[in-house]
């Protein structure tokens, strides 16, 4: 079996950037949309990591670090926005339920259509 | 090419991790239910922790489990549970109104396929230009030397009274987390005061009611 080189973790984080590239793309409820972020902050990391081990050298897994916690701050204020505009959401929702309008439904997985696009 | 790790099953861990990072990260991506997404995703952080570990990288691999698999998914299924308990209630009121067709269109995008392709073609691109460049990276990892926390300690806080290298970026990050922790404190004050007018409107107790006073409430 080929031993395990720099190309082989560059090649799983290539993978996990395209999946979660796709995934941003591609759903709309903003929660996956960020847990899709986060693999593609998570694809970067693997990448730096990697390179540091290649060259021995621990800049690499500093940077990685500060990656992650800009993705965690990244994350908080991005599920604040969310449960903020839900209660938004709510809120509409219940005016609307007072008096009674013909059609907002599909509210999908996260916010309405358009909070979500 | 010579074998950059020393240890047996080396491979056979690598691509175990790699199999489990890359269908986790897929499950992340098609799920319909943003729990089972979370969960997903759990496996992915781990298994890419299991990765950094591989490349001898411990004090990543704990912040990777500490911060990512145990803070960031326990935030992700919080707010899953919130915005179910928020959005689900109305949503429940309603005749089933849509059409297969808005139906399909509940999870994923209009434009799908495009994004996916967009997706793929990236991917496709990365790979090919990562195994057309092969050559120009070392087959030999140079291995390294002394312990990987102190040596990241020293990068970031220095040593023996000199101020490290990343100290101005680790004040940086500080500052950034604390402008967070200011902001989402933030979020919380507006979302109350969007509740607030809501609960004097509606004296009645219903299932909303009950869900915004717990969520004010705390």
């Amino acid at each position: 079996m080929l031993p395990i080189t720099t190309v082989h973790y560059l090649v799983v984080a290539a993978a996990l950037f395209g999946i979660g590239v796709s995934g941003v793309l591609t759903r709309r409820s903003p929660v996956i949309v960020l847990m899709s972020i986060e693999l593609i902050l998570n694809a970067v990391n693997l990448n730096l990591v990697a390179f540091s081990r290649m060259w021995g050298n621990p800049q690499g897994q500093v940077f990685a670090i500060f990656v992650t916690v800009a993705a965690a701050s990244q994350a908080v204020v991005a599920v604040g926005v969310l449960i903020v505009l839900a209660c938004g959401v709510v809120a509409r929702g219940a005016a609307r339920n007072r008096e009674p309008s013909p059609n907002h439904a599909s509210l999908p997985n996260g916010l309405p259509n358009g909070d979500a696009e | 090419m010579t074998p950059p790790m020393t240890p047996t099953m080396t491979p056979y861990l690598f691509y175990t991790l790699a199999g489990l990072a890359i269908a986790g990260s897929t499950l992340v991506v098609t799920r319909r239910k943003p729990v089972h997404a979370a969960l997903a995703l759990l496996v992915t952080l781990l298994a890419i922790a299991g990765l950094y570990l591989m490349l001898y990288a411990p004090f990543v691999a704990g912040v990777q489990i500490a911060l990512y698999a145990v803070a960031v998914t326990a935030l992700f299924l919080f707010v899953i549970v919130l915005m179910n308990l928020l959005l689900n209630q109305p949503l429940k009121l309603q005749p089933p109104s849509h059409s297969v067709l808005r139906f399909a269109h509940r999870d994923y995008s209009r434009v799908w396929p495009v994004g996916l392709a967009a997706g793929c073609g990236l991917l496709a691109s990365f790979t090919y230009a990562l195994v057309k460049s092969r050559t120009l990276f070392p087959d030999r990892m140079v291995s390294p030397s002394g312990s990987n926390t102190q040596q990241i300690t020293t990068l970031l806080y220095g040593e023996n009274g000199r101020p490290g290298q990343y100290i101005l970026s680790l004040e940086i990050a500080s500052l950034l987390l604390l402008v967070t922790i200011i902001g989402a404190a933030i979020q919380v004050g507006s979302s109350r005061s969007v509740i607030a007018p809501l609960k004097k409107e509606e004296p009645r107790p219903s299932v909303e009611d009950r869900d915004e006073r717990r969520i004010t409430n705390h």
